[in-house]
This record gives structure tokens, sequence and C-alpha cells, in this order.
């Protein structure tokens, strides 16, 4: 953080959205830098998941711009932003109990032959796909019972790190993590935060979700606090800044 | 340290035992068939003689090829309830043509056609009618293609004649099979190749197993539900060639309550209602399963609505060995949980 600031991958400046009646993003802006982890704050209904689902493709904004690498990004859909570089981990994790750990990193992008035939009828790469698997869960040192198992058979953390690592595969960008520990217990969530480190000396972009002010002071390096669709705070999490973040979340004076 | 030396023993054992009790569940369904098989020859001696095995896997053909279909919508968490009248309109329009012109290629090719017509039309009437269920859908097309057959036959239950091509399919051929038979093996066979070496098998799994992680993955979720439902029209079309080549005629009256059968042998042979899981060989294994039952209770003079009770008596086992293998799953899990 005291070298120079790289260049931003990620440039969210006066995003709007509307639902009808509501008006959940009034212009927010927002940075996200290579090796670097950003957390996402505020309280339920802030407007968190609504900015995330406009930078993973699954909402348009009515109005204002998102940039990746300084270029205007197309983010139709949540493929659209998967190819322009753009992971997400979603809350509910979005995997595939009926299939494995390697069929799920590949689940809509399958390494297949040949070229010329259009995309469902090409003929996959079993083991090309499941040796690049097992080679990025080595990697990341994710402990997994059996690779050859459905999903379902797996633990809450274990299937967590599925979702991260399959991000992880194909990140270019930035990943984006939707309260990734939500659900797990201590030492589970021991584990993802690694993983999430591991992403981060790989230098790639975090956005980090999550309630958990202990996870934001030992992981982040920025901090934008959402509150009511507005952005009302950025700043350095340190245990020195918590109190401020937190009245920050919540809107209380002092 | 000493309590964990403790447990460890404990915690492997459950663990081989769940996995045993789900390895079981996965080969039950091939289990129980042994167990008709051998059951069915001690009972009578018929059973067992080369002509009857045959004429069991003649009879089983049509079953076990739109079951096939039927198993690639099921895997959709759909199903298909038109197939039995599809079928029919199919042999009908097949019918038709042949009074025109004696051809068996243009015979077949109107069958095919006509089937997985159908099977486009209950696709797309699902998806792009944002049906709440395809229940509903192909429940309307089961009733419009059976009055559609009975219409176009103009009052005939059975029209007779096929072309030689057609009828060659019902005719006996090596070891004694109907040439049929070998159809549907060559159905299996592309089937699999589909559903396991194909990206298109793979997001037909990955719809199946969720459908909104499906489409956040990228894939084309509506193109994969219509691709199933015609999946499953032209296997009908394929059951509509194996049967007109058996018995020679169309009618607008044949695949009555083929839809039952079909669904019966593919989660009797144990693919799970929920969607997601399941293969070619469970819709093959289920048909079987049907086609002895009805042989060797026919066989011993059974009445034959005894039949319809023991698939039905079985139906629900199967669909109670699903459930079952969901909870002992779960436990899996939480094992899982407890030792990482």
């Amino acid at each position: 953080m005291s070298a120079p600031q790289t260049a931003p991958v990620l440039v969210v400046r006066g995003v709007h959205k509307h639902f009808g009646a509501i008006h959940a993003l009034k212009g927010v802006d927002l940075v996200a830098r290579r090796g670097e982890v950003l957390a996402l704050l505020g309280d339920n209904g802030a407007g968190k998941s609504t900015l995330i689902k406009c930078v993973s493709g699954l909402y348009a904004p009515d109005s204002g711009e998102i940039l990746l690498d300084g270029e205007a990004a197309a983010l139709s859909s949540p493929a659209a932003a998967r190819r322009a570089g753009i992971e997400t981990v979603y809350q509910d994790l979005a995997l595939f109990d009926n299939l494995t750990p390697a069929q799920n990193f590949y689940c809509g992008r399958e390494v297949a032959v040949p070229a010329w035939l259009p995309a469902p009828l090409r003929f996959l790469r079993r083991r090309t796909m499941d040796r690049e698997a097992a080679s990025v869960v080595e990697r990341l040192k994710v402990s997994l019972p059996s690779l050859d198992a459905p999903v379902a058979l797996m633990s809450g953390g274990q299937r967590q790190a599925i979702a991260v690592a399959r991000a992880s595969v194909f990140a270019r960008k930035l990943v984006i993590l939707d309260e990734p520990t939500a659900a797990l217990g201590l030492r589970e969530s021991r584990k993802v935060l690694d993983l999430i480190e591991r992403l981060r000396a790989d230098g790639n972009a975090i956005i980090l979700i999550t309630h958990n002010m202990e996870h934001v002071i030992a992981l982040a390096d920025m901090a934008v606090v959402l509150r009511q669709g507005r952005k009302v705070g950025e700043l350095k999490p340190s245990a020195a800044s918590q109190r401020e973040m937190v009245s920050l979340i919540v809107g209380a004076e002092h | 340290m000493p309590n964990g030396a403790q447990n460890l023993p404990s915690v492997g054992g459950r663990r081989m035992g769940l996995n045993a009790s789900l390895g079981l569940l996965n080969v039950g369904p091939v289990l129980i068939l042994v167990l008709l098989v051998a059951v069915s020859a001690m009972s009578t001696s018929a059973f067992l003689r080369p002509v009857n095995l045959a004429n069991i896997f003649a009879q089983t053909a049509v079953i076990a090829t739109v079951a096939i279909g039927q198993q690639f919508v099921i895997l959709t968490r759909g199903i298909d309830l038109s197939v039995g009248s599809n079928l029919a309109l199919a042999t009908v329009i097949g019918g038709l043509v042949y009074k025109s012109w004696d051809s068996s290629v243009l015979v077949i090719l109107a069958m095919l056609a006509s089937g997985a017509l159908v099977g486009l039309a209950n696709g797309a009437g699902y998806v792009f009618g944002r049906l709440p269920h395809p229940f509903i859908m192909t429940l309307a097309t089961l009733s419009v293609c059976r009055g559609l057959a009975l219409e176009l036959s103009v009052g005939h239950t059975t029209m007779r004649g096929m072309p030689s091509g057609v009828q060659f399919l019902g005719d006996s051929g090596l070891f004694g099979l109907d040439n049929g038979v070998f159809i549907v093996v060559a159905v299996a066979a592309l089937a699999a190749m589909v559903a396991r070496r194909m990206v298109w098998g793979r997001w037909i799994y990955a719809v199946g197993g969720d459908p909104q992680a499906a489409r956040r993955m990228g894939i084309p979720v509506n193109g994969v539900l219509i691709s199933t439902y015609v999946l499953s029209g032209l296997c009908a079309g394929i059951g509509a060639v194996l049967l007109s080549g058996r018995t020679g005629a169309s009618s607008p009256l044949y695949g009555d309550l083929l839809e039952l059968d079909t669904i019966a042998a593919v989660i009797i042979g144990g693919a799970s209602f929920l969607g997601g899981r399941g293969h070619v060989g469970h819709a093959l294994v289920g048909a079987l399963m049907i086609g002895v039952i009805r042989n060797a209770l026919n066989l011993n003079n059974v009445d034959v609505y005894f039949q319809m009770i023991a698939i039905g008596l079985i139906i629900v086992l199967a669909v109670e060995a699903d459930v079952l293998r969901g909870r002992l799953e779960r436990q899996a899990r939480t094992m899982q949980a407890a030792q990482s």
C-alpha cells in the first residue's frame, strides 16, 4: 500500500438503479485495484447486493458507467461478465450438487473439441479438465475428500472452497465474494480467508461483502460503506477505525 | 489427542457404512432386476427359453426407447406426458405417408419428424409460454396428439401395411432377436454419448442440478430445456417406427399409457425424480424390469391387473430409495464438516 497505487481494474462511477418506485442505488462510485481486497459494507438493504449484481452482469444499471481496465465494459449478462474476467462467488455458491468439483469448475465453459462444431455438440476433454482442476485444488491447498464424488457429499466449508477455487481458475481481473463465511464455522472460515489471501497474492482485485468486522480488519485493504443506496464512507479498516465503520453502517451520529 | 484417537475408528466405521449404503442404493435397481429374473426363472421353466427371452426384448424395445428420451426430460426436473399420444400420431402419419408412397425412407422420416416436432412444441410451449410446470404443456399435447391421430385416421382403429424396410425391424435377426432390438442398442449408445461425452449432455445435468446456477454460469437454459423435449419426442418417433415395424400397421390407439410406463421405467431404474441424476442405464434397467414382470406374470397366468399393482409398488420403493439417498448424503456432509 505504500507503493504507488496500481491502476484500478474496476471503476464504478455514478451508478443508479431503480426497481419500480425503489431507488436502490443512488449514484455509487467504487474503485477496485489489483492485489487489494476491497470490503463492501452496509446493513441489509443498503444496496451491496444490487451493486454487485450490476458488476457481475445480472442487473443493468439505469445510468452511470462501469469501467474495466479503463474501458467501458459490456456486462450484459453473467456470461459476458465472466468473459470480461469478472468472477462472482455467490452467497448460495451456485454449485451443482450432482456434479464433481472438476465438473463444477468448468460448467458453462467446458474444455471441448472440435472448435468448428457449435459449442453444445463438442466433445468434452474430461481428462484435461480433471487434471487442471486437481492442480488448482493442489495449488490453493483446498482439502477435499475426493475429486470424483459429487459436491452434494461435501461440507459447507469444502463447498465454499470449491466455489472460490472455481472463481480463481477463470478470474483474470476481479473476484467478487458475497458473504463467503456467513454459513461457516470458525475453522472453515479461517480456511476460506486463507484462500482469499492467496487469490490476492495472485494479483487479483477482490471485492468482499461481509458483516464480520474481524474479517474486514484482518483482510481488507480498503472498505467502502453503503447506506440506503449511497456511498457514505471510504476508509482503511483497522482496529482503530472499527467504531467509525460500524457507525457509518448503522448511520449513527457521534 | 486421546479423545481424537478414540473417535477416529468409529467415525471411519460410520463413514464406511455410509459409503456402503450409498453404493448399495446405486446398484439397487440392478439387484432388483436380477432378483426378478431369478424369481421368474424359478416360477416357470418357460421363462429362460431363448424364444421367451427374445420375446421380452422385443416387447420391451418400445418402452426402452421412449424411456431413454423421457430420461433426458426427467434429468432437467421435467416430465413428458405426451410420449404415448405422440407415438400414436407418428404411426398414423407414417401410415398416411405409406398410402401415397411405398418408401421406407419417407415413412421413417415422417414418423421421426412428427415425433420431434411434437417435442419441439412441448419444449417451446413450456419455455416461452412461461408455464409453471411441463406437466401442463405435455398434458395438453397428450390430448391434442391423440385427438389429431384419431381425426387423421378417420375412424380406422388400425391401418394395415408398412413398407418392407419398416417391417424388417419386426423380423427376427441375429441371435434370434428382433432387428428392432438392435435399434434400441444404437439409440442407447447415442444417448449415452450425448449425456457423458458432449457439452450438451453436461449442460443437461447442470440445468437439472440447479437451473438458476446454470443461468449464472452462462448456460443457455431455455435452449437446453427445449432440446430435451425434442429428444424425448424424437425417441417417441423412433418408438413409433419400432412398433409399426413389429405390427406392420399404424393405429391412433397405440402407446396407451406409455407415458406412465416410461416414467416408471426411469424412476424404478434408479434415476432421481428430482432431476440432475440418472443415465441411460437407468432407463434400460427400468424398462427391462417392467418387461420381466409382465412376462413372468403372463407365463404364470396371473391376472393382468397384478402387473399394474406390482409396478406401482416398485415405484413407491424407488422414490423412497431416492429420499433415503438424500438423507444419507446429508449425513455424509455433516460428517465431513465435523472432520475438517
